[in-house]
């Protein structure tokens, strides 16, 4: 299962930052509240059922941008290497 | 404390920002220190000289490329006046003729903290691969030329783009040779020979500043990445990273060289995460103040060091502390400029 990286320091406005390379990013509510499932360890499918619970969004939908959203913070490596 | 009073040069606080400044902002910072400041001034236009918060007092100083003597000879008149306890010379270019002459001002009674002469020398940008070797560290491959021609003779071990560099300052991407022959010319006027030809490494240019007491202690180590890096190359923004690889390679080369001062250490991160050494400043840097901002006050403990004070190495520091830098019309005088530009004194 893909870790978000321990250091990263997010900010409940979305303000990402991490301290190995110095970038900064900022995620909307909705990019934050699924980042912040994946650090506390939730499972895809846990994420999941919470988004298509609490927001409009068919299934398939949302696994393409969650997929997505994860191939961006790997890309940034804000998640710990494979 | 007693009062002190310290010297410094670099107080060229412009676009290419000397260390003087911010070393100043460090010592005055200081719970430890009370500092009067005399600035040493090699232009008329340097700022600090008319920084009256700042610099106390402030002579104007003859070029090093004058020669030991003269620079002495002022040194005595200045020491005579001012009773110097601690000197801080922040130019690449000085620092050679001021360990040359560590002795003849500790005679003066004028404290130094620099590196040693060996160290100085064997970390030119023109032994970097000899360096690298020794102590086990990346560097990219290098060679010092005196002619177009040399690189000539070196071509086939390069490749295009290379980093045409000057032996103490101005670095510039080269993609062929026309460009090598015009980068060549253009540093060599400036700056002298020999000229670095260095492979261009891909990645990210990241920092560290340190200070090491001489005995193989690292002092304090805080590293930055350059936010924001005008046309000159230099730092106009930075902030303080959390990256233990980049102070474990500082804590190994001030260990292993018994490292004497302040230093600089500009890295590149590679995107396979390697970092690869391309250059070791021999001072502490014009960013220093980010240091002190981010919990380690390197040139009070500069400072320290140089007055043969037990200094304790820094207990970290903090991660994500930023510096912006700004442009500001100071105020002055004409009588002034005139003082300085006549007299040599302000």
């Amino acid at each position: 299962m893909l870790k978000i990286r321990k250091n990263i320091a997010i900010s409940d406005s979305g303000f990402v930052f991490d301290p190995l390379s110095g970038e900064s990013y900022s995620l909307n509510p909705i990019g934050l509240e699924i980042l912040q499932l994946i650090k506390n360890g939730q499972s895809f499918e846990a994420v999941s059922k919470h988004i298509l619970e609490k927001y409009e969004v068919d299934a398939e939908t949302f696994e393409r941008y969650y997929y997505d959203f994860l191939a961006t913070l790997k890309l940034f490596h804000l998640t710990e290497p494979d | 404390m007693k009062k002190l009073t310290i010297g410094l040069s670099g107080l060229n606080n412009i676009d290419s920002p000397g260390p003087g400044i911010p070393v100043i902002r460090g010592i005055k910072d200081s719970k430890i220190l009370n500092a009067r400041i005399v600035g040493l001034a090699y232009e008329n236009l340097e700022p600090g000289a008319y920084m009256h918060d700042l610099v106390d007092k402030t002579y104007k100083v003859p070029y090093p490329s004058d020669g030991v003597e003269p620079l002495l000879d002022r040194l005595r008149y200045i020491q005579e006046r001012e009773h110097l306890d601690v000197l801080i010379p922040n130019f690449d270019s000085e620092l050679f003729t001021f360990m040359k002459s560590e002795k003849v001002l500790q005679d003066m009674g004028i404290k130094t903290f620099l590196p040693t002469l060996k160290q100085f020398e064997e970390r030119h940008k023109s032994n970097l691969p000899e360096y690298g070797k020794k102590y086990g560290v990346k560097v990219p491959y290098s060679e010092p030329i005196t002619s177009v021609q040399d690189f000539v003779q070196h071509r086939d071990k390069f490749e295009f783009p290379v980093v045409v560099k000057g032996k103490f300052y101005d670095a510039h991407i080269a993609y062929d040779l026309d460009q090598v022959a015009m980068y060549f010319n253009k540093i060599a006027a400036k700056w002298g020979l020999p000229i670095v030809i260095q492979e261009f490494v891909k990645g990210t240019e990241v920092n560290v500043i340190a200070l090491g007491d001489g005995k193989g202690n690292t002092i304090g180590a805080v590293p930055m990445r350059k936010t924001y890096i005008t046309d000159k190359g230099k730092a106009w923004g930075g902030i303080t990273l959390e990256d233990p690889a980049m102070m474990e390679l500082t804590d190994k080369i001030i260990s292993q060289t018994q490292w004497r001062g302040g230093m600089e250490l500009e890295l590149i991160r590679t995107s396979k995460d390697e970092l690869y050494m391309i250059e070791i400043n021999p001072r502490l840097p014009a960013w220093v103040y980010l240091a002190v901002a981010a919990g380690q006050n390197l040139p009070e403990a500069l400072v320290r060091l140089a007055l043969g004070e037990d200094v304790k190495p820094f207990q970290g520091y903090q991660v994500g502390k930023m510096f912006i830098r700004y442009s500001f019309d100071m105020i002055t005088d004409l009588h002034e400029f005139e003082q300085l530009a006549t007299k040599g004194e302000l």
